[in-house]
C-alpha cells in the first residue's frame, strides 16, 4: 500500500479510465456505452440495482469480459481485451461477487494464490504481517480450509486475498451482500481504513447510500448506462434517486 | 485360506490397483482443471509405448529407454494441448470433447500408417519378465516394482500439489478457473502442467502395460483408457485421491471376482464389472469422494 497522498483530488493522476464501453452476453448487450474514470487515491463506487451492469463493468475492467467496443487504459497501458492474469499483473486486484474464496484450500494457501503472480518472500511476509493485523481473525484460522470460515470471514479473506498482490487498483464487487449488519459495518470500515491509506479502491453496492457516504464520487448506473457520475452529495438534488430504483423514470412522469 | 494365497490376493490387488490408479490419475488431473474428459489420453499411453520399442531397438541402456518413454509421453500431452486444444478454449466443452476423439483418431492412423497396424515386440531387460518369491509365494518381480514406483509417483504428485505454489494454483484453478485467474494465475501455465503431467503418467503406465502384453499395436491405448474411466467413474471424477481410490476399488472387485466366481463364469466378469460402474452411475454419479467443484448450470 502506498503512502498517504495528500494532493487535492484535482491534481491526482487518472489511474484508470474507461471510454464508452459496449459489453455483451451472446447478442444481449449489458452496457451501452460506459465511460468512467478513477484517479489514484480514490474511492469511487458504481451503485445501481439488480442488472444494471455493476459486475459487468468489474469483470470488464478485471478482463474476464472482453468489451464489443470501447477503450480500457490503467496507468496509461491500453488494457482493453487483456487477459485477467495480465490485468492482475499490471496492479488490478478484483474481489468478486459472492466471495469466490477456494473452500477446499486453507487460508494460508488462499492468502498465497493472491500473491501467485508476484511473490517475494521479504515482501510477503510483510504483507502477511499487515493482513492478520487488518483481519486478526485470518491468523487464528491460517491453516483451516477456506469454506470452513463463516460468510464474513470468508469476504474479509476474499479481501485480503486480494490485497496480497499489492494492487495499484482495488476492486471490490458487493462485498457487504449476504453479511449480518454487524459484519457489513465491519467491512465498511475497513474500506475506509484501507482508502486512508491511500489505496485507491472501485466499490460497487447495491446500498448505495452507504457506499456513497464514504466515497469521493459515485457512478449510478441504470439499464448499463451511467445516469449520474460526481460527487455523493450531488446525487439526490442531480436526479430521482428513488425513481431509478423504483422502476425508471418513464412511468415517474 | 492359507496365508499365501492372502498374500498372493493382496499383492495382485496392490499391483493391478496401483497401475489402474496411474491411468485414472492421468485422466482426472485433466478433468480437474479443464472439465474435458480427454479421450486421447489412451493414445498417450500408445505413443509412448511405440517410443519405448523404437528407443528398445536402438540398444540404448533401459534406463534411457525408459526415461525417454516417459518424457516422450510428457511432451506428447504436452504438444496435443498447444496444438489441438488450445484453439478451441473458450468454445464450449463439446468442441473440446469431439477434438479429443479427433486426435485420438488421428493418432491411431497415424500408428497405423506410419509403424504397422500389426502388434510389434518390444525388447524390455529381463527383471521385466523375471519373477521373485516372496513370502512363500512367486510373483512377477514388476508387480512389486509397479507398487513401489506409484507409491513414489504419488508422494511426490501429493507433494507437488499440496506444497509448490504452482501445486495449489492448479488446485485453486481446478475449484474455479476463472477466480484463480483473476488472482493472477496463469491459464495457460496451468493448464499445459496438467497436461504434461498426464502424458508423464501415460508414460509410466505404458512401461507397466507393454511389460503385461509384450508388444505394442495401434489400439494399446483402448484397454487402458477404458479401466481409468471405469475408476475414474467409481472414485469421482472431480478429485485426484478418488482417482487413485477408484483404480485400487476395480482392482480389488475385479481380483474378487477371479477368485469367486466360478470358473464358468469367469468369462463374465467384465460383464459384471460393468453392472456394478452401471449401478454407480445411477445411484452415485458423483463417485465415492466428491471434488469440491460444482458442476455449472447452464441454459
Amino acid at each position: 500500500m502506498s503512502e498517504l497522498k495528500t494532493t487535492s483530488q484535482e491534481e491526482r493522476e487518472v489511474i484508470l479510465s474507461a471510454s464508452d464501453l459496449h459489453v455483451g452476453y451472446g447478442s444481449v448487450l449489458a452496457l451501452h456505452g460506459v465511460s468512467l474514470e478513477i484517479k489514484k487515491g480514490e474511492l469511487v463506487s458504481i451503485c445501481g440495482i439488480n442488472g444494471s451492469g455493476k459486475t459487468t463493468i468489474m469483470r470488464t475492467l478485471a478482463g474476464v469480459l472482453k468489451p464489443k467496443s470501447g477503450k480500457i487504459t490503467f496507468k496509461g497501458t491500453d488494457i482493453t481485451g487483456k487477459k485477467p492474469e495480465q490485468v492482475h499483473k499490471l496492479g488490478v486486484a478484483l474481489v468478486p461477487q459472492g466471495r469466490e474464496i477456494f473452500p477446499s484450500l486453507t487460508v494460508a494457501e488462499n492468502l498465497r494464490i493472491g500473491a501467485f503472480g508476484c511473490y517475494k518472500p521479504a515482501q510477503y511476509q510483510k504483507d502477511l504481517e499487515t493482513m492478520f493485523e487488518l483481519f486478526p481473525i485470518l491468523k487464528e484460522r491460517y491453516n483451516q480450509g477456506g469454506g470452513l470460515l463463516s460468510g464474513g470471514e470468508q469476504q474479509m479473506l476474499a479481501i485480503a486475498r486480494g490485497l496480497m498482490s499489492n494492487p495499484d487498483l482495488l476492486m471490490l464487487d458487493e462485498p457487504s451482500l449476504g453479511l449480518s449488519p454487524n459484519r457489513v459495518d465491519q467491512i465498511f470500515e475497513l474500506i475506509e481504513e484501507l482508502k486512508s491509506r491511500g489505496m485507491t479502491i472501485l466499490l460497487v453496492e447495491q446500498n448505495a447510500e452507504r457506499a456513497a457516504s464514504i466515497s469521493d464520487r459515485v457512478y449510478l448506473l441504470s439499464n448499463g448506462r451511467v445516469e449520474f457520475s460526481g460527487k455523493a452529495e450531488d446525487m439526490a438534488s442531480a436526479i430521482d434517486v428513488a425513481s431509478l430504483y423504483m422502476g425508471g423514470k418513464e412511468e415517474v412522469k | 485360506m492359507s496365508l499365501s494365497i492372502v498374500i498372493e490376493f493382496i499383492i495382485n490387488v496392490l499391483s493391478m490397483g496401483s497401475l489402474y490408479a496411474l491411468i485414472a490419475l492421468g485422466l482426472v488431473i485433466v478433468y480437474g482443471i479443464c472439465k474435458l474428459i480427454n479421450f486421447a489420453y489412451g493414445e498417450y499411453i500408445t505413443a509412448a509405448a511405440y517410443l519405448l520399442v523404437f528407443c528398445a531397438g536402438l540398444s540404448l541402456p533401459w534406463w534411457v529407454a525408459f526415461v525417454l518413454a516417459i518424457l516422450g509421453g510428457a511432451l506428447i500431452g504436452f504438444l496435443s494441448e498447444l496444438i489441438a486444444y488450445r484453439p478451441f478454449r473458450g468454445r464450449s466443452l463439446d468442441a473440446l470433447l469431439v477434438t479429443s476423439f479427433g486426435i485420438s483418431i488421428i493418432l491411431q492412423r497415424v500408428f497405423q500408417v506410419f509403424i504397422s497396424p500389426r502388434p510389434k515386440a518390444v525388447n524390455l531387460p529381463a527383471f521385466m519378465s523375471a519373477t521373485i518369491s516372496l513370502f512363500g509365494i512367486t510373483t512377477p518381480l514388476r508387480n512389486i516394482i509397479v507398487i513401489i514406483t506409484t507409491a513414489v509417483l504419488l508422494l511426490v504428485l501429493l507433494y507437488i500439489m499440496q506444497k509448490t505454489p504452482l501445486g495449489i494454483a492448479m488446485r485453486a484453478a481446478a475449484e474455479n478457473f476463472t477466480t484463480a485467474r483473476l488472482m493472477g494465475v496463469n491459464a495457460n501455465l496451468v493448464i499445459s502442467t496438467a497436461f504434461i503431467i498426464s502424458g508423464f503418467l501415460a508414460g509410466f503406465v505404458c512401461l507397466f502395460w507393454v511389460a503385461r502384453t509384450g508388444s505394442v499395436e495401434p489400439t494399446l491405448g483402448a484397454s487402458p483408457l477404458l479401466i481409468g474411466f471405469i475408476a475414474v467413474v467409481v472414485g469421482g471424477m472431480n478429485s485426484l485421491p478418488g482417482a487413485v481410490v477408484g483404480g485400487y476399488l476395480y482392482a480389488l472387485v475385479a481380483n474378487v471376482l477371479s477368485l469367486a466366481l466360478p470358473t464358468s463364469l469367469l468369462s463374465y466378469r467384465d460383464a459384471i464389472m460393468f453392472v456394478i460402474v452401471i449401478c454407480f452411475l445411477v445411484l452415485k454419479p458423483e463417485g465415492l469422494i466428491r471434488g469440491n467443484y460444482q458442476e455449472e448450470r447452464v441454459g
